[in-house]
């Protein structure tokens, strides 16, 4: 405790960007008509790139003063608030991990937008910084509900996001998804309320200490799985995430699939495991159940779809899927590739969904049909397709190999049966992944208008090759990832243990 | 001999309105159309007077025989409604002048409304008791027809009247029958009065009467129609002052005489309330038009009130305080909004004329979207702690199913809240909306950063504030 707050630093940092975009904006649209012109976007932008820069940057540093080799809470920062909710945050592995991944991505959702937005650039860019700063938020809480604060407050500017820049369903799709959340986030709201009340305060630490008696726990991990199942998503109550997908803009997407799925299964090991530990054993074969049919329904759904983005939104509920079978396996190994997975997954879906979006943006079109043999007028575009789907299959060499064998080999230590169905989803995840990638690249260019497409520009070279990094790198070292989690894992393990 | 201190004590803001208003009522019959304009800041500094005398006289104190007693917990509640009823008067002078309505009786009924809500407030017997609500509500009926060339206005005035004298005479009956089997009409005895089966009934027939004023389901009919049909100033503060006033005296009934007998009327209340929220939250869905749809939202909000009601003294008094405060000014500011916007001289009511307000007028866009989301109860602005409050108390009383039902009623609401959301934000803009007055645009700016911002930061103050207050409320 004490020195600088480098936490709460971080997580502001993007709302009060935000706030001064807004103000330079305001400030300057007295002086002429209230047209959004093309010069004011790129400066908002070029601003917001600047502001979630420097936001990763501070995580870095905030990273740099985190000790891997402590399992506890770091960094803690606390004042007391409301009544006995204080506001206290701080990290560990298990967050770090997740907060590097979320300042990463959202300078490259917002260079990403650079050539595809064009109207309303500077609420745009406030509505992604906001998001930020409520994602952070999410992860950074030791406190419920704070914690809950922050992940219901992200629901608006995403709302926003879909229903502004989004696709020709985009109304729909919004709501869908905002009720879909909502409902979930509400009845969770509830068990908050109950959790404070019996435990006397909603601080992290009391509550991992409050031993809840079995028969409440049940009541409280089905309040908290019907947010976390939504935002995860879980089958059956995944049918927002196509349609929110598809709808999003790129980066939407991008922000959806990377970082605002894995609130849910943050959620399960922060919560469900470590406070709940005799309900999360009382559901584990339901929760198995659910992560097998998740992965072997929307792997064959997501074989059939003929719009791309549909498909590689089905693919993150069949990936998600592994997150939940590895949390649910209670052993080291499982957690630790749960983390690593969710890690690897907010990689490669994000990567994949601006692989869309760049022949998107020249086509306008997601339908796989409209595509094929851009091999021939996009050798590169089509190599990074190539590493990223083979990193989606689950190929050794890459980060998805990683987190799915670990969650496997930790899923088979506690049932074989899940393990087994779980592997039916990886020889799937070939089949469509090949066969989108087989119909879009290989063959011959059977759509005229693709004969004057074009190959990467810079900026899209700038947002992929990163990402194409990391997924390698972490693929041929992992250790870089699991050694910051191993601390937590264990931790929750034994919170579980009721050590 | 009669004791002036305790008097003013007492009912010191009252004393002070009900002689301004008769002054009013002088220098109008003297001056004449040269009164109008000037009666409007005339009877807002009044009012604001009076707000401030009743936290002066915070703690309150008993006069005329135990005719009239407060304490913290109303006086809390009288100052948030005189403020509001100001704000609602100042402001609705540019709609007067528009529509050429613009007399000095309007400002002396707010005034009179206003001192009607003040000695509900004050009451501690069931004689004043039913003269406040009298007061409160034949004012309210003729402002409610205040534009007595509209076809509309004069309906709603009509079925206000109606159906408003209807629960009165539910009131005044349930107050004879308790009167009749406890043998007095003040509130302390009756609460030490042995709880017959004909106080039971009598209390029952007064919970309508109650239901009525604060436009609880199932007595909840008349609002939408009223809302839509009476000028906006005036829904503006029906939305508003009465509405914290009624929800206050009906908790300060509840808890003063029959808080013994919690397990008798704890069902009852929860049934209204879920029935509020179920009918507020589903009604609202298909509404096209502004005002009624807030009519049905006010009724969703007042279920989660009564939540905090059927809770009980102990547990619910403050969380009380705490949400009407929070609810009720965001309640104003919406109105303000809706009276903010009108174009080619008509008003704008239906919800799609709204269209694109975003690029129109961002900064409003942007206060009513706060207002909007915080009635909602999304975190993390300030409606969401009155949320949070009314569900703590709730969960803390064992009230799970109507918790769970506030739950859902607020997913429910969102429908609606989340579409006018959508239609400014997401709507290509309609027609250039005209300029409008700069103390709306105030008021909606202000109660967006107080409802929804600046209690974000302060809700610990708040809650003190309400906690303080209802440790006011004796037993």
């Amino acid at each position: 405790m004490g020195g600088f707050p480098i936490l709460s630093a971080m997580t502001f940092l993007p709302l009060a960007g935000a706030l001064i975009i807004m103000i330079v904006r305001a400030a300057t649209a007295g002086s002429r008509e209230a047209t959004t012109s093309d010069s004011e976007g790129r400066t908002a932008l070029l601003a917001g790139l600047i502001i979630s820069g420097a936001t990763f940057i501070a995580s870095l540093a905030a990273f740099a003063g985190y000790d891997a080799s402590q399992p506890g809470y770091q960094l803690v920062e606390q004042y007391s608030w409301y009544r006995n909710i204080s506001y206290k945050m701080g990290v560990d592995g298990l967050s770090m991990t997740l907060i590097l991944l979320t300042t990463f991505l959202i300078p490259i959702c917002l260079l990403a937008s650079w050539n595809s937005i064009h109207k309303r650039v500077t609420e745009y860019v406030v509505a992604f910084l906001v998001l930020e700063t409520f994602i952070i938020g999410v992860f950074t809480a030791l406190d419920l509900v704070l914690f809950y604060i922050f992940f219901e407050s992200g629901l608006i500017p995403m709302f926003l996001i879909i229903g502004i820049w989004g696709g020709k369903d985009k109304i729909y799709a919004a709501f869908k998804f905002f009720l879909y959340t909502l409902i979930g986030s509400l009845l969770m709201l509830v068990a908050v309320v109950y959790m404070y009340q019996a435990a006397g305060g909603s601080d992290f630490e009391i509550l991992e200490k409050h031993a809840f008696d079995p028969n409440v726990q049940t009541w409280l991990w089905l309040a908290f799985m019907a947010s976390f199942a939504v935002k995860l998503p879980m089958w059956p109550v995944h049918t927002w995430l196509p349609d929110a997908h598809v709808q999003a803009p790129t980066a939407g997407s991008v922000v959806l699939a990377g970082v605002l799925l894995k609130m849910g299964s943050y959620g399960f090991l922060r919560f469900s495991l470590p406070m709940f530990p005799d309900a999360s054993q009382l559901f584990q074969p339901a929760m198995f159940a659910l992560a097998v049919i998740a992965i072997v329904y929307t792997s064959l759904v997501a074989w059939r779809q003929t719009d791309m983005k549909k498909l590689i939104a089905y693919s993150s509920v069949a990936h998600m899927g592994f997150v939940t079978l590895g949390v649910f396996a209670f052993n080291e190994t499982g957690m630790q590739g749960a983390i690593f997975q969710m890690l690897s997954h907010g990689l490669i879906s994000s990567a994949l969904f601006l692989i869309v979006g760049v022949v998107y943006d020249r086509m306008h079109t997601r339908e796989i049909a409209a595509y094929g043999g851009l091999v021939h007028r996009m050798p590169v575009y089509a190599t990074f397709f190539m590493l990223f789907t083979m990193a989606n299959v689950g190929l050794p060499g890459t980060s998805g190999f990683i987190g799915e064998i670990l969650t496997m080999v930790g899923g088979f230590q506690a049932s074989t049966w899940a393990a087994a169905g779980a592997a039916l989803g990886m020889i799937f995840s070939a089949v469509y992944m090949l066969t989108l990638y087989r119909r879009s690249v290989f063959g011959k260019i059977t759509n005229p208008e693709l004969n004057s497409i074009k190959d990467m520009n810079l900026i899209e070279w700038i947002c992929i090759a990163p990402l194409a990094l990391l997924t390698i790198l972490f693929g041929v070292a992992p250790n870089l990832i699991l050694n910051i989690t191993e601390g937590s894992a264990l931790r929750i393990l034994n919170l579980m243990a009721g050590g | 001999m009669i004791d002036f201190t305790a008097m003013i004590l007492a009912i010191g803001p009252e004393l002070w309105l009900v002689a301004i208003a008769l002054i009013g009522v002088l220098v109008g019959a003297t001056l004449k159309e040269r009164f109008n304009s000037a009666s409007i800041k005339f009877g807002a500094i009044a009012l604001f007077v009076a707000a401030a005398i009743s936290l002066t006289n915070y703690q309150g104190g008993e006069a005329f025989n135990g005719l009239v007693r407060t304490n913290a917990f109303v006086n809390f509640a009288k100052f948030a409604s005189y403020v509001l009823a100001g704000l609602a008067l100042l402001t609705s002078e540019g709609f007067l002048k528009r529509h050429g309505t613009i007399r000095y009786e309007y400002s002396l009924l707010i005034l009179l409304a206003s001192f009607g809500m003040g000695m509900i407030l004050s009451a501690a017997d069931l004689m004043t008791l039913y003269m406040g609500v009298e007061t409160m509500s034949l004012s309210s009926y003729v402002l409610a027809a205040f534009h007595r060339d509209s076809a509309k206005a004069s309906e709603a005035g009509l079925k206000y009247f109606v159906l408003g004298a209807l629960a009165s005479g539910m009131l005044l009956y349930g107050s004879s029958l308790v009167y009749g089997f406890s043998g007095s009409t003040e509130f302390v005895e009756i609460a030490a009065a042995d709880p017959s089966i004909g106080i039971m009934f009598g209390m029952v027939l007064m919970i309508v009467g109650l239901a009525f004023k604060v436009s609880a389901a199932p007595m909840h009919i008349w609002t939408p129609d009223v809302y839509e049909g009476a000028p906006t100033p005036v829904v503006a503060f029906f939305a508003s002052a009465p509405k914290m006033a009624g929800m206050v005296v009906f908790a300060n009934i509840m808890f003063t005489m029959f808080g013994d007998v919690i397990d008798q009327w704890q069902l009852i209340i929860c049934i209204i309330a879920a029935l509020s929220m179920i009918v507020g939250s589903l009604g609202g869905l298909t509404q096209t038009n502004i005002k009624r749809l807030l009519g049905y939202s006010s009724i969703a909000n007042m279920g989660y009130a009564l939540v905090a009601v059927a809770a009980g003294e102990e547990l619910g008094a403050g969380p009380l305080l705490v949400f009407m405060t929070l609810y009720v000014i965001a309640s104003l500011g919406l109105f303000m909004g809706v009276l903010a916007m009108r174009r080619k001289g008509g008003m704008v009511e239906g919800i799609n004329e709204l269209g694109g307000l975003m690029r129109k007028r961002p900064v409003l866009a942007i206060s009513l979207s706060i207002l909007i989301f915080s009635m909602a109860g999304l975190p993390p602005l300030g409606g969401f702690f009155g949320k949070w409050e009314v569900l703590t108390a709730g969960v803390d009383a064992g009230l799970m199913p109507v918790v769970i039902i506030l739950v859902l009623a607020s997913v429910v609401s969102l429908g609606y809240y989340l579409r006018l959301i959508k239609i400014m934000w997401f709507d290509e803009p309609t027609e250039r909306f005209e300029t409008i007055d700069g103390s709306v645009t105030v008021t909606v700016i202000l109660a967006a950063l107080v409802a929804g911002v600046l209690f974000m930061f302060f809700i610990n103050s708040l809650s003190g504030w309400a906690g303080t207050a209802a440790l006011g409320l004796p037993g």
